[in-house]
């Protein structure tokens, strides 16, 4: 805390505050908020480290060039990546005060991330019909916990979004959702990155091994 | 009722899974119910439920949640203690055909309980039942970041304690050992409800150390008062901090590495079974990558209090503040390079094991700094044998026979003579108990007029005291001679007649730690009948050094009436000797978190659903969720979770304690 202590004018040292003014509202909560960040990313680190381990055991089933369809995967990664850009545009209509703008900039968001959400169920439902599925080998497993705890993650923020859109069409922007929207702003940009890894390390390392 | 509806209902739950065919467990039930019942009788008779509702359970001060905590790690310790008992009477009797008097199916309970309630709900709870009393109170804060977690977390490590409590008289536990490796706690070995009651109570708790981790964090950082820069911060607030970063760093390692053992369990998955690629060993690497660190995050916060312990009674600023603080973050980011020494012997090769075998050498130097440390506080003062310095004494007497064993094991071609051997046992029990558990009861006898306004009985301290170290000494020594010998861990029966010397010397130790256990019961009971006597008024009884001693005992729900200012380590020695005046004038009204009952709520729905995921009852588990997700949306719907404590109440407090003072005088 950067309050100056100063010794009274009349030399004797302070040793309390006669004048104090409460932390205001939130003062913990982003930091409080990127450390919970931190320990998320340990999880995906961890789920990560297993796929790197695991990721080749086959188990003479299927692999990552039988299963992955690159194309389906682009344009998934695209409404992602397009969901965050479109959170961003929430974020600055919500530094403008206007109400009406970042519900819609909201919606865009959700739209794109469940469109994330139901392509990535659908690529599941296809491996699973082609026999692919998480009990057929430890790199399935892997793959399908991994990929899985990301859409988790993504669902669990469009519940938050939605949850959001009510309070700030009901309380307004007032400064206590405007905090909760700088987190959810954060989540969900943390959860673009993990799936910049995913992407990377699962997709396009996969169809390349 | 049809068979398909009972199973839809109750899952795998059936009358056959009350152990009524166990004699040890059904005299335990009846013995659980009726006092159960007499505690219950007697809340209803006296009306306490409405108080302890508003005044306790829904709590969001942080003094109360530290107290929960502690009488939550005393009572389960109780439990533990009894496992512990219990292996010490079977292994000392099962000699020469013998069968002892606990079948293996309730032996192999027996020691798996007693590892994860010793670790999980008696050091953790003690150890976070400090934290949560002492560090605001000790960097002049009023609460913690995060009043509504902390009762959330609270109620949580309640509620995994709850379902481990359960599986004693609902099914079984788990009959894996503490760590519930794989293949054997898979479902393929595991089938019954034990390994699931082990995953769902970690993971209930495990979600409310992780969230107490990330609130104390935010705490230290954010809510320290004026002139207190990180290097004035007390070593406990320091120690704090660094246990509580490797909470966060290492739980939720726990909870990926368990979330994919209930997968493997559940689902199907292989990611630790013996065929379709998957690595049991794998499970065992992710554990300990959270294992090792969670020793220290026991052993950080005692290393505090042994600090504070030593320079109070010693009447003497700490030797060596600084190097302190160093010695304990590199113990905090080394404890992260030294997981695999827990299985040199999976053959990971020399090389690997050689790194790992350094790396846990090492961790030895800033430990044997800490050592000096202490010593060179103690050198020339004016030592204070009160209880808390007598727990520190024998901690450190103990701690470094417990260290220099840690070193002979962390040499890997010993430990493959030595690996999971009794002499390994001995070794961990040395370290957590000597260190650990000393260093709790330090702290309690520390702290507890702090708490409550009246010292704890010398009397029964001190005998408490010479049977706990007493016991220790009989009960583990044995072990280490027996670990020399080749004697290997969770043994139930024994053919060489020659061992059983040892095991029975080993027996009696754990009957003079009972005598312990209980004599620190009767210092509780006779210290409340005493508090007359053992009163203090000043707030500081032991003239001590740091913050939380500047105000009154039990401090206001408000800490401090004025916000302290800081001007050196020992913010509350300089206030004393520079002459400082308590304000008796200008109080002004303060911000304060109001009391919720969302916490204890939702660690209940939570867990209701890791009871029914245990048992296979889906609907419960998916009820329990949804209410969950019900309640804790409902709960952000709440803005105002805060009041302002009147400037009226504040004038009454305060000089009520004038009062106190003055009649002191």
């Amino acid at each position: 805390m950067t309050v100056a202590v100063h010794p009274s004018q009349t030399g004797e040292p302070v040793f309390y505050l006669a004048d104090e003014h409460p932390h205001p509202e939130g003062w913990s909560t982003s930091l409080g908020f990127w450390i919970y960040l931190m320990s998320d990313c340990l999880i995906f680190a961890i789920l990560f480290a297993t796929y790197g381990v695991l990721g080749g055991n086959y188990a003479a089933g299927p692999a990552p060039k039988d299963l992955f369809d690159l194309n389906l995967v682009a344009v998934n990664t695209s409404m992602l990546l397009l969901s965050s850009i479109t959170y961003g545009f929430a974020m600055l209509t919500m530094q403008q005060n206007k109400v009406a703008q970042t519900q819609i900039w909201l919606a865009i968001t959700g739209l794109f991330g469940a469109a994330f959400i139901g392509i990535e169920l659908f690529e599941f439902a296809h491996m699973i019909h082609e026999g692919a599925t998480p009990q057929r080998s430890a790199f399935l497993s892997a793959f399908f916990t991994l990929v899985g705890t990301h859409g988790l993650h993504v669902s669990c923020g469009l519940i938050w979004l939605v949850t959001l859109m009510v309070q700030v069409g009901k309380f307004g922007l007032i400064e206590a959702n405007r905090r909760r929207l700088m987190c959810l702003s954060m989540f969900w940009h943390f959860l673009d990155v993990v799936w910049i890894g995913v992407f990377t390390f699962v997709y396009l390392l996969g169809v390349l091994r | 009722m049809s068979p398909d509806l009972l199973k839809l209902i109750f899952g795998r739950l059936g009358l056959e899974s009350l152990p009524l065919h166990e004699p040890i467990v059904v005299g335990t039930f009846v013995v659980v119910a009726l006092g159960g019942a007499a505690l219950l009788g007697g809340l209803t008779y006296f009306r306490l439920w409405g108080y302890l509702w508003r005044e306790w359970f829904t709590t969001v001060d942080h003094k109360r949640i530290g107290i929960m905590y502690m009488i939550l790690g005393i009572v389960m310790l109780l439990r533990g203690f009894a496992d512990a008992l219990m292996m010490r009477g079977q292994q000392m009797l099962a000699f020469g055909g013998s069968e002892g008097y606990l079948n293996a199916h309730h032996y192999d309970q027996v020691f798996t309980a007693h590892g994860v309630i010793m670790i999980f709900f008696v050091a953790m709870p003690l150890v976070t039942g400090l934290m949560n009393y002492v560090v605001p109170l000790q960097i002049g804060a009023r609460d913690v970041s995060f009043p509504f977690l902390n009762n959330f977390s609270f109620w949580m490590t309640v509620g995994g304690a709850v379902l481990v409590m359960a599986s004693l008289f609902i099914g079984e536990f788990a009959r894996t050992g503490w760590l519930a490796y794989p293949p054997l706690s898979n479902i393929g070995y595991s089938p019954d409800v034990g390994v699931d009651y082990y995953i769902w109570a970690l993971q209930v708790a495990g979600v409310g150390t992780t969230l107490s981790g990330i609130n104390l964090i935010c705490t230290i950082v954010k809510l320290r008062c004026p002139g207190m820069t990180m290097m004035k911060m007390p070593v406990f607030t320091w120690t704090s901090l660094c246990t509580n970063v490797l909470i966060v760093a290492s739980f939720p390692v726990l909870t990926v590495v368990l979330a994919l053992l209930s997968l493997d369990r559940y689902v199907g998955t292989n990611f630790f079974t013996n065929d379709f690629g998957g690595s049991p060993m794998m499970y065992v690497n992710l554990i300990w990558i959270w294992g090792h660190p969670e020793v220290y995050i026991l052993v950080l916060p005692a290393f505090g209090i042994f600090s504070e312990v030593t320079s109070t009674f010693s009447g003497k600023r700490l030797f060596g503040y600084t190097s302190m603080v160093y010695a304990t973050v590199v113990i905090t980011i080394l404890s992260y390079l030294v997981w695999l020494h827990h299985f040199f012997t999976m053959g990971s090769g020399a090389s690997v094991n050689s790194f790992f075998g350094i790396t846990t050498m090492i961790i030895s130097i800033p430990t044997g700094a800490k050592m000096f440390n202490w010593l060179f506080t103690m050198y020339r003062g004016r030592i204070r044998y009160e209880l808390p310095m007598m727990w520190t004494i024998a901690f450190m007497l103990t701690f470094v026979i417990g260290g220099m064993t840690g070193v002979l094991l962390a040499v890997p071609p010993a430990d493959f003579v030595l690996h999971n051997s009794l002499f390994l046992i001995a070794h961990f029990h040395n370290v957590i108990i000597g260190g650990v558990v000393f260093g709790a009861f330090a702290g309690i006898n520390y702290w507890f007029p702090k708490a409550f306004g009246f010292k704890l009985d010398p009397f029964w301290g001190k005998m408490s005291f010479w049977f706990w170290v007493t016991g220790f000494y009989l009960a583990f020594m044995p072990l280490y001679v027996l670990g020399l010998m080749g004697v290997t861990r969770r043994l139930r029966v024994f053919e060489d007649l020659s061992l059983q010397i040892w095991f029975v010397i080993a027996a009696i130790g754990a009957v003079f730690v009972f005598i312990g256990i209980l004599s620190m019961l009767m210092q509780f009971a006779v210290s409340l009948l005493k508090r007359e006597q053992l009163k203090d008024v000043t707030g500081d009884p032991w003239d001590a050094r740091t913050l939380e001693w500047a105000t009154s005992s039990p401090p206001p729900d408000y800490n401090f009436a004025f916000t302290p200012v800081v001007h050196d380590n020992d913010a509350w020695w300089d206030m004393k000797r520079r002459g400082y005046q308590r304000p008796l004038t200008g109080f002004r009204p303060i911000h304060m978190p109001s009391s919720t009952g969302t916490g204890i709520i939702l660690a209940g729905l939570a867990t209701a659903m890791g009871f029914g995921l245990i048992w296979y009852m889906w609907w419960l588990a998916a009820l329990s969720f949804i209410a969950m997700l019900a309640v804790g949306i409902g709960h952000t719907f709440n803005y105002h979770r805060d009041f302002d404590i009147p400037a009226d109440d504040i004038i009454r407090t305060e000089d009520a304690r004038t009062k106190l003072l003055a009649g002191a005088k």
